[in-house]
């Protein structure tokens, strides 16, 4: 569903990403892993069209969207639900779905979209006219999942969604990622949790310095003695 | 030799500015208030019918500023920078609708053999509503070309860059009407019907105020702009986008939003308002000439900063506040009426040394600043 080749990003004259290939099959959930300022939040950008690479390809459903705006990756179905959730902090709840449904016309379907996301997250039903920035951060990460899935994604790509989370909410994120996933999104999940990431996912790669290092079967992974002392503190 | 004693505090240009900041604060409003009240309670000096025409005429430009102050703020909010050709785009705007006005006053339909009768002043209304639509198209299309032109191509560039492009391009644009229509002064002809001076009268005290009717007009008009204008900011897809977009870019990319086409549409809405300022600036002022953007702009850049730049309530409410100020400041003040210009830069100054986010405006976080 999507495969990186040999992406090179540059921050000016920081060579962030130096040759990073993997893929993604659809389905399934793919989690990179890696400390900070290994490059994953750097390539979540470069996928969804924030930042562009320098060399190397993404490409998407057999298309090559390496060089295509935001905007348009949205439209073909990958939304990138940012670190840091960026709740737009002085628009209500509403309006931030709203915007999370601006590629999709039909007000029905925003309609629907949004009964769902209220069945999903009850939380945010509750406090539907309040301004985005009021919410705790458990409930602005449930709005910016929320946020992310009114554009019906095939593929979302998820940068620390359990960031500065306390431990229940945690789960409970992961569990609704799993859930997405069922109904058939396919998930590309940034952690620097390795534990839960790799509890949840299929595969994982894991990223140093703008390389990948590792790659394999989740299980595998989560065995491995450089993971196991570097990201799961064994 | 260590040492953990702390040193006196010292007279750091902080603190100095907190010694002095209060002081020069109470001097300039204590002697704004006993100025006041030597002319109003102590002299009398005015009597009500004065106040109620000063406040009439405050209230007009008010509304004339304030629709200009809402462009400053709408691209402020969005791009972080100063449009200082936004006077200009206002300036387009008022010679749109005096040519508007020539061509139609220039049409003769009266029936054959009655005396010439202009399509002017047959169909004010029509006339009126033409010349705003064309007023606010010509000024939206030159906001529009002035971003992709002036702007865009700087839109990674340092802030103080597009600062001063926004300044060659307002030179550019005085320079090129003068070169275009001449640096003449010239008459705005109004429909017969709404000539200017002409309206209703009110007697007050034995004597008259005259509501005319391009007053009545221009404040009307720029409140049903204003209250369309946050209707659409609040409740509209685009309007959303809009606030999204200024909240924050990237972001809002990532929600699908095509961030630079946003930015397009705040200027074309920005450019329409100064438009509309500048078709009814003409009509009631009556004068158009190359620079005649240039005070009504600053004044309105003047109101943004008031109300809090960025902040839409904010650059209504500024512009309103700055016409009364203006209008009613002098003669409250006892002072010439040639002062205004001064009250309301005085005013700008204090706002940036005692309030500089403004009256509504709020702290700006490190990130936008």
């Amino acid at each position: 569903m999507l495969k990186v080749t040999d992406l090179n990003v540059y921050y000016g004259a920081i060579h962030a990403l130096k040759g990073i290939s993997f893929d993604l099959q659809e389905g399934e959930i793919v989690t990179l892993i890696g400390a900070n300022g290994a490059g994953k939040s750097t390539l979540l950008n470069t996928i969804s069209g924030i930042l562009h690479a320098k060399v190397g390809q993404v490409e998407y459903l057999g298309e090559d969207i390496s060089n295509e705006a935001a905007q348009v990756i949205v439209q073909k179905g990958i939304v990138h639900v940012p670190e840091g959730r960026k709740i737009f902090a002085k628009m209500t709840v509403l309006e931030n779905l709203e915007m999370g449904a601006y590629t999709v016309s039909d007000r029905q379907q925003i309609q629907d979209k949004m009964g769902a996301m209220f069945e999903r997250f009850p939380v945010l039903r509750d406090r539907k006219k309040q301004l985005g920035g009021t919410l705790s951060g458990g409930e602005q990460q449930m709005l910016a999942m929320a946020r992310g899935l009114m554009a019906n994604p095939k593929l979302l790509l998820l940068d620390e969604p359990s960031m500065g989370l306390a431990p229940v909410l945690v789960e409970q994120i992961f569990d609704i990622i799993q859930d997405i996933n069922q109904l058939g999104t396919s998930v590309l999940l940034v952690e620097q949790n390795a534990h839960m990431a790799l509890s949840i996912a299929d595969r994982a790669y894991v990223l140093e310095t703008g390389n990948i290092v590792l790659e394999g079967d989740a299980a595998d992974v989560m065995n491995d003695p450089m993971v196991i002392s570097a990201y799961l503190g064994g | 030799m260590e040492s953990n004693l702390k040193s006196p505090p010292k007279l750091t240009r902080r603190n100095y500015s907190k010694i002095i900041r209060p002081i020069f604060g109470l001097l300039v409003f204590g002697s704004i208030l006993w100025r006041l009240y030597e002319v109003l309670i102590a002299q009398q000096a005015y009597s009500a019918e004065i106040w109620v025409r000063l406040l009439i005429s405050g209230l007009i430009i008010g509304g004339v500023y304030a629709l200009i102050a809402i462009g400053y703020t709408l691209v402020y909010g969005i791009l972080f920078m100063i449009n200082f050709a936004h006077g200009e785009i206002m300036m387009i705007g008022t010679f749109a609708g005096y040519f508007l006005f020539e061509a139609t006053k220039s049409i003769n339909v009266a029936a054959e053999g009655s005396p010439p009768l202009s399509f002017s002043d047959a169909y004010p209304l029509i006339s009126v509503i033409l010349a705003f639509l064309v007023g606010m198209t010509v000024a939206a299309t030159a906001g529009f070309f002035l971003e992709k032109i002036a702007y865009r191509p700087l839109r990674k560039a340092p802030r103080l860059v597009p600062l001063i492009s926004a300044i060659g391009a307002s030179f550019f644009l005085q320079n090129a009407a003068q070169l275009l229509f001449s640096p003449q002064v010239r008459d705005y002809t109004n429909p017969q019907a709404i000539a200017r001076g002409s309206g209703w009268s009110l007697i007050i005290n034995g004597s008259r105020v005259v509501i005319t009717y391009t007053g009545a007009l221009t404040f009307i008009l720029s409140i049903l702009l204003m209250i369309g204008l946050y209707v659409m900011v609040q409740k509209t897809k685009l309007g959303k986008a809009m606030r999204a977009v200024a909240s924050d870019k990237n972001t809002a990319a990532l929600m699908g939003i095509d961030v630079d086409a946003i930015i397009s549409r705040t200027f074309i809405i920005s450019g329409a308002l100064a438009g509309a300022a500048g078709v009814m600036w003409g009509l009631h002022n009556g004068l158009v000439h190359f620079f005649v953007g240039f005070l009504p702009g600053i004044k309105a850049f003047t109101a943004a900063v008031l109300g809090g730049i960025g902040n839409i309530p904010g650059a209504m409410l500024g512009g309103m506040f700055l016409g009364l100020i203006e209008s009613l400041g002098p003669t409250a003040l006892g002072i010439s009426y040639q002062l205004k210009d001064v009250i309301a830069f005085v005013i700008m100054i204090v706002i940036l040394i005692f309030r500089p986010s403004g009256i509504l405006g709020e702290v700006l976080s490190e990130e936008k600043v």
